[in-house]
């Protein structure tokens, strides 16, 4: 019993050591200080390099928090108890956001390039005058394929997924809208349809479809791809930057009839606090150099024009990740959708993976 | 007197349990029946309860759920029985026990990447089938991938209540029967099973409710070509946010789980050796 005791007693010492270590290094990195800024951000999406020059510019300390879907973002920020002074939703999710009044609109007068932005990805639908949002990626839905399986060129539109030949050999994107989505654009209606029967007509041919889905994944598609696993794949430019890095027998093709047109824009919660910091690290990252930068560390598309051209022109020109204005038009934004109209979608998906 | 005093202190030491349960087990139990009789608008309905029975991609999937949570099981007590039976006539049980033991020491998730390592078309279970001249085969995303997987992961979980009823068996029993002119076979299911039976009932238990409930391998594993309650459950509670119908299907399957358990565990109540007197 003494000997029980005493390891008990050790245990506990330990544990009180360890947390009061935790402790000292949380407070020696100034999460608690003042000169700080909280952004939260999807995983492994800025450049750790340009924090660094960030706090030695400006001396703001950024402490980065991630998440892994707008819906844990929006849920975490509305709950409240965290103090986020940056965040960056998808379109929609902006939308929704503002309506649930979440967000703090921009003050212009403090922001100083805003003129760096291409127009062309600025005041849409989600948030006209960006009057509460600065962009920061854009990208879009596509299919990746491998030339070792697939010739190049015979995959350039939707409906070339239903081909025979792929039996069994198409990865898909586990996501209700973007499944949904291509299937809708495939037939040439907007991926922001709220008609009932169009919606279970696209899953009529998702039904068809489904002798030809492999698997549909998530993350994992990456992983897949790049090791030559399935032939082709649906997923988001950004993912299939990634694994055109590592595997050069990708190819990212974004089908011109049209297809999903995505924004993640910075935007100020309502939890924020270090108003000046938050202006600052605006106005840091919209500088083309810092701007391309970050682009070249992410691999996604950067909606600053100015930093697009100072960019290598294998990435500036490549099609791909930058499509050309004739593709851009058919690209459509996602709607922030109504629960119900969520729900319709979901179902209608549901019914297509019990399909198998 | 005596007695009446180790009595109050058994229920002082049961306090810190009972708070347990009822922080951790019974509230969210009642308010997830109090959510599943909301609609996406926060109003009272019972129209998540119509909508689960009347939809027949719900019942599908009920189906699915409950027919491969008994072929899970049924595939893990296969392997686990004579686990369990060898295990007690081995030198070192408690030994070949750990080794058992030891995989529920690593993540569920790093279990399920092996296994997409090990499946994968370039794999070592492929690269042997190569080897013996079959050629690879897609091993992912099957519905034998799938059983296998979750059987490999519950195995710990059959094999421990088992192997306690068998050596708890009194040896005499068995010598008894043979002495007696019972053959093997007949050892074994009139005298062993039946006395080993709590132990696989313990086991059926252990299994087969958390198998009703697996999605992270139905997406993992079986990418998607499994679908389980589980997966409309996650669904209804990130995506569409309808944290009613969600709801309700927890409860459902909460329901079948208390229908499980009250299966498994009819009959006579046996007392474990020591617990009592």
């Amino acid at each position: 019993m003494k000997k029980l005791l005493s390891v008990v007693l050790a245990l506990l010492a330990v544990c009180g050591l360890l947390a009061f270590g935790a402790h000292q290094l949380q407070t020696t990195s100034g999460s608690t200080g003042k000169k700080v800024l909280n952004l939260y951000t999807w995983g492994d999406y800025i450049d750790p390099n340009l924090l660094t020059k960030f706090q030695k510019q400006t001396g703001y300390h950024v402490n980065v928090e991630t998440f892994d879907s707008n819906e844990a973002m929006f849920t975490k920020i509305k709950q409240g108890g965290t103090s986020y002074d940056l965040t960056v939703p998808s379109d929609y999710m902006i939308e929704k956001m503002k309506k649930a009044n979440l967000l703090l609109p921009l003050d212009k007068s403090k922001l100083t390039g805003m003129h760096n932005y291409d127009p062309r990805f600025m005041n849409l639908d989600f948030d006209r005058d960006n009057r509460y949002s600065v962009p920061y990626f854009w990208g879009t839905l596509g299919i990746i394929y491998n030339d070792k399986y697939i010739k190049p060129g015979s995959i350039k539109h939707w409906n070339d997924l239903w081909e025979k030949q792929y039996k069994n050999k198409v990865m898909l994107i586990d996501s209700a809208r973007d499944v949904m989505g291509f299937a809708l654009a495939s037939m040439n209606q907007s991926m922001n349809t709220t008609d009932p029967a169009t919606l279970l007509a696209a899953r009529n041919k998702l039904n068809r479809l489904s002798p030809n889905v492999k698997a549909v994944v998530a993350d994992e598609i990456k992983m897949y791809m790049i090791q030559n696993e399935a032939a082709v794949a649906v997923d988001w430019s950004g993912e299939a930057s990634e694994m055109l890095d590592s595997n050069s027998h990708l190819h990212y093709v974004v089908p011109s009839e049209g297809s999903n047109l995505w924004f993640d824009n910075l935007v100020i919660p309502k939890t924020a606090k270090h108003f000046k910091a938050i202006y600052a690290f605006l106005n840091f990252m919209s500088e083309p150099k810092n701007a391309a930068q970050n682009a070249k560390y992410i691999g996604y598309a950067t909606p600053n024009k100015k930093a697009k051209a100072l960019l290598p022109k294998s990435i500036r020109n490549d099609r791909q990740f930058y499509p050309d204005n004739q593709t851009i038009r058919h690209l459509q934004i996602y709607k922030d959708l109504s629960p119900a109209k969520v729900g319709l979608y979901n179902d209608r998906y549901l019914e297509f993976k019990m399909h198998h | 007197m005596q007695r009446k005093q180790r009595l109050s202190r058994n229920t002082a030491y049961f306090i810190p349990y009972m708070l347990w349960i009822l922080l951790f087990v019974i509230a969210p139990v009642l308010l997830l029946i109090y959510q599943s009789f909301f609609n996406i608008d926060g109003q009272f309905t019972f129209a998540n309860y119509q909508t689960y029975f009347s939809s027949n991609t719900y019942l599908m999937m009920t189906l699915n759920s409950v027919w491969y949570a008994f072929l899970i099981t049924l595939a893990t007590l296969l392997i686990s029985y004579p686990t369990a039976y060898v295990l007690n006539e081995t030198k070192y049980p408690q030994l070949w026990l750990l080794l058992i033991i030891m995989p529920t020491w690593i993540n569920l998730l790093l279990k399920a990447y092996a296994f997409i390592g090990i499946f994968s078309q370039s794999g070592i279970a492929n690269q042997f089938l190569s080897f013996i001249g079959i050629g690879p085969q897609q091993l992912l995303f099957t519905n034998f991938s799938f059983i296998f997987v979750a059987a490999y992961i519950q195995i710990p979980f059959m094999v421990l209540p088992i192997y306690n009823s068998i050596s708890e068996l009194n040896p005499s029993y068995v010598n008894a029967s043979r002495d007696l002119g019972a053959t093997n076979w007949q050892t074994f299911s009139r005298v062993i099973f039946p006395l080993t039976l709590p132990g696989v009932k313990a086991g059926i238990q252990a299994v087969f409710i958390p198998s009703l409930s697996l999605f992270m391998l139905t997406r993992l594993i079986g990418g998607n070509k499994v679908i389980t309650l589980g997966t409309a459950i996650e669904e209804h509670f990130l995506t569409t946010m309808n944290w009613g119908m969600g709801s309700t299907i927890g409860v459902v399957l909460i329901i079948a789980m208390v229908i499980i358990m009250m299966l498994t565990s009819g009959g006579k109540r046996r007392t474990r050796k020591g617990m009592t007197k």
